[in-house]
């Protein structure tokens, strides 16, 4: 294999690898914002003992995110030097505000956040919470606006085949990054409720920490009830915005071939293996005119079909028809899990419906692999560009010898493999152990009138 | 031209912070093998603890601002030196999870092991780094066009191995401020005869480097460097003897603070050995500098943000000030 491929591979590895972990982190720490705010301001020790519990998870989730991390930004020198060369003055400065205002942001309170309990005010501990949870957002701001620039390339003029910038402003607010901003984030709090859901619901299932878990997943609900509904419209969006600026990647993601001819709306693949080399699809099922109305909103809009572009500059159908349903299938059904979730919750039977927690359970991994797969549609999408039409993929490696990548390719898939294991081994290590409920709370943190848990324990059941 | 000569301060100014404040961090790690139990082994770690990370962004940012006013730097160096970098990568993996890991571990062993050999192999990855720079890199309109070795070499190696010592020197200092009883005491012995290979590595080197490149010896004695290339051995010469009498004394602060005076002179001594070339042998800094607008543009993130970092970064050292002890769980 050539050097473009092997780090193509390897890009594509340690990104989907990395991506698990911040999607985590950028939700959780929203999570945890919400329930340091709710200890300061019902001062219930149940509160505080929920933070302390959920904390240590996102400290060792960061912990993987932010070693996976530095490997990606070493890569656009080390494997796609010619691509770095050519987009520097565009995209790099987003990658050094990403450092500046997100990481430093995050780093520099982490360390308050995990380890000043004894050291610092609660208002202090509480706005170290609120800068890490605001570091890991903004994070996301920075990287999906170079990101989306790559497929929707604004703000600039091409000089000697060098991306020359004209507005930064264009730049960073090209056409994709909003939709495309937007879908990551809801994607990461989305992904972190049902996390947060799922963890909660095995407690709940089991009978342990009844009161305390009850509270987490009533939290994680509200958080997810809120950002379902809402990542399916934000996909839409995202979805009519490919349609515009991605014609190429559209007709793929809905393997559709020939453009429909007028007067006549395009049907909508339900089912179909697509196949690049004979250009159609094997076995396909169709909803009769439904992808025109989906996507134009009228019953007979045109949409381009993937025949209309050259064969070396369409996108593989086979992949991204079926990462594209497997991610808008998780989407759906975490809606109707919500959906379920609203009906219980009006016959007041949302924590003692085994059904409904055993499905939370199953489905938590769900979000996940969702956006992973949402992550190969948008990138696999773009290709054969780095930057969408202007820059070949094939042009974008740097002039290195291809047995480096073979060697770093072999230890990043066994690094990455041990350490994804240990972090789950770890994971699972501190859920089965549990909250702790006992240990004293450090003095600085009391506050006047703590409502102590044996009490809101009382209180809930009450309820 | 004023806005390069700006940049390139400033890109030297992130790259020596990142260098003292890991320095100290890896180098608590390559001490670890040092310890005698467990239970110093954790408050070791927890001397460094809450600040690691921010350290270590210091590379992150670093890289992130060299690829958007030196573009050309980060592509070709990174090109060239895919291995020693990617190593280094590898290093900081497994020390940083480490952290985590081991906090959750009941065997703790497997992750001390990590945590020493994470540190080991970055430092002297970042060692072989500096070394192949310094050496020079092959370039053909201005792209990397060496092979894929051509960073290994006795200079390099070298240079690797006096990092760890210098490393070590800065972890064991940063020890004693932080420490006290059989650890503290135990890091003055390390830091006495880490100062002293210290010191040898560092005249090996200096007498090395020009026959690495003879434009070295060029520059150092062009105008006017000429008339402040003394100040720089001067300096590095002060700040070992000042090193040596405070760990003598028992001093707890000074001798990291001469630690780090040590690191600034031979810094300095070497950016006036390369300035102002952005990659040896050829290529300089107006060459592999970005367009204009994008220089402006990143000024202005790092004049108004990178103050408040600094602002909070040193509020963070105050608030875990003071000697570190057992108590002092994990969180």
């Amino acid at each position: 294999m050539d050097v473009v491929t092997l780090s193509r591979i390897q890009f594509g590895l340690t990104t989907a690898f990395h991506i698990l972990f911040p999607t985590l982190t950028i939700g959780l720490a929203i999570f945890l914002v919400v329930i340091e705010f709710l200890w300061l301001k019902t001062r219930k020790e149940i509160y505080y003992r929920m933070y302390r519990f959920w904390v240590r998870i996102f400290a060792i989730n960061f912990a993987v995110g932010v070693v996976s991390g530095i490997t990606l930004e070493f890569q656009f020198g080390t494997n796609f030097a010619l691509f770095s060369e050519a987009v520097a003055n565009v995209i790099a400065p987003l990658m050094a505000y990403e450092g500046m205002t997100a990481f430093f942001l995050e780093a520099g309170f982490l360390g308050i956040m995990l380890f000043g309990w004894n050291r610092v005010s609660p208002a202090i501990h509480f706005f170290s919470t609120c800068m890490v949870a605001a570091g890991a957002s903004l994070s996301a701001f920075w990287i999906m606006a170079a990101n989306a620039w790559m497929h929707t390339p604004a703000g600039f003029e091409l000089v000697d085949g060098r991306f020359m910038v004209t507005s930064y402003w264009d730049a960073i607010f090209n056409p994709a990054f909003p939709t495309h901003l937007a879908h990551m984030l809801m994607a990461s709090y989305e992904t972190s409720a049902f996390a947060v859901a799922g963890i909660s619901a095995w407690y709940l299932l089991k009978g342990e920490k009844v009161p305390f878990f009850r509270r987490s997943l009533a939290l994680a609900l509200i958080m997810a009830a809120v950002c379902a509904p809402l990542q399916v419209l934000i996909g839409d969006l995202r979805g009519l915005n490919v349609a515009e600026y991605q014609p190429a990647k559209l007709a793929a993601m809905e393997a559709h071939w020939e453009t429909n001819p007028e007067g006549r709306g395009a049907d909508f693949v339900a089912f179909a293996i697509p196949d690049m080399e004979e250009e159609k699809n094997h076995f396909e099922v169709v909803i009769p005119e439904l992808l025109s109305l989906l996507i134009t909103h009228s019953a007979d809009g045109q949409i381009k079909g993937l025949k209309e572009f050259p064969r070396d500059e369409r996108p593989n159908a086979l992949v991204l028809f079926w990462t594209f349903r497997a991610m808008v299938a998780v989407g759906f059904l975490y809606l109707l899990v919500m959906l379920w979730a609203l009906v219980l919750f009006l016959k007041k039977r949302l924590y003692d419906t085994p059904a409904f927690l055993k499905t939370l359970i199953v489905i938590q991994p769900l979000g996940f692999i969702a956006t992973i797969m949402g992550w190969i549609t948008s990138e696999m999408g773009r290709q054969p560009w780095t930057v969408y039409g202007l820059m070949r993929t094939a042009d974008s490696a740097s002039p290195i010898a291809a047995g480096n990548v073979v060697w770093s390719l072999t230890l990043f898939v066994l690094f990455f493999g041990l350490i994804g294991a240990s972090f789950f081994y770890y994971i699972f290590k501190t859920l089965k152990k549990g909250p702790d409920m006992d240990s004293e709370i450090p003095p600085v943190q009391l506050l006047a009138g703590m409502e102590p848990f044996g009490e809101a324990q009382e209180s809930m059941e009450v309820k | 031209m004023a806005l390069i000569h700006i940049w390139i301060s400033l890109v030297g100014l992130v790259v020596i912070l990142y260098v003292m404040l890991d320095g100290f961090t890896l180098g608590v790690g390559l001490l670890f093998p040092g310890a005698k139990d467990e239970e110093e082994r954790n408050l070791m770690m927890n001397t460094i603890a809450p600040v690691w990370d921010a350290n270590q962004t210091w590379i992150v940012f670093g890289g992130g601002a060299l690829f958007a006013v030196f573009p050309l730097i980060y592509t070709v160096l990174f090109s060239a030196l895919y291995i020693p970098l990617l190593t280094f990568l590898f290093g900081l993996i497994f020390r940083g999870v480490a952290f985590e890991f081991r906090a959750t571990s009941n065997r703790k062993v497997q992750w001390n092991r990590a945590f020493f050999w994470g540190s080991l192999v970055a430092t002297f990855a970042q060692g072989l780094t500096l070394g192949a720079y310094i050496s020079g890199i092959r370039t053909v309109n201005n792209r990397f066009a060496g092979g894929a070795f051509d960073w290994f070499t006795p200079f390099s190696v070298t240079v690797g191995a006096a990092l760890i010592a210098g490393y070590i020197l800065l972890g064991s200092t940063y020890l004693i401020i932080k420490t006290e009883g059989e650890i503290q005491r135990r890091a003055y012995r390390q830091a006495t005869w880490a100062a002293w290979i210290v010191a040898g590595f560092m005249l090996l080197v200096s007498a090395w480097t020009p026959s690495v490149d003879p434009a070295i010896v060029e520059r150092w004695f062009s105008h006017p460097r000429v008339q402040f290339i003394w100040f720089f051995p001067v300096m590095g010469s002060a700040a070992f003897l000042f090193l040596l009498v405070s760990l003598k004394r028992r001093y707890e602060i000074y001798p990291f603070v001469a630690s780090l005076s040590l690191f600034l002179s031979a810094y300095l001594g070497l950016e006036a050995a390369i300035y102002p070339m952005a990659i040896p042998p050829h290529m300089t800094i107006y060459e592999a500098a970005a367009q204009t607008e994008t220089m402006i543009f990143t000024l202005w993130g790092v004049g108004i943000v990178l103050p408040v970092v600094l602002g909070y970064t040193i509020y963070s050292y105050s608030v875990f000030r003071g000697k570190v002890t057992a108590e002092e769980g994990y969180h």
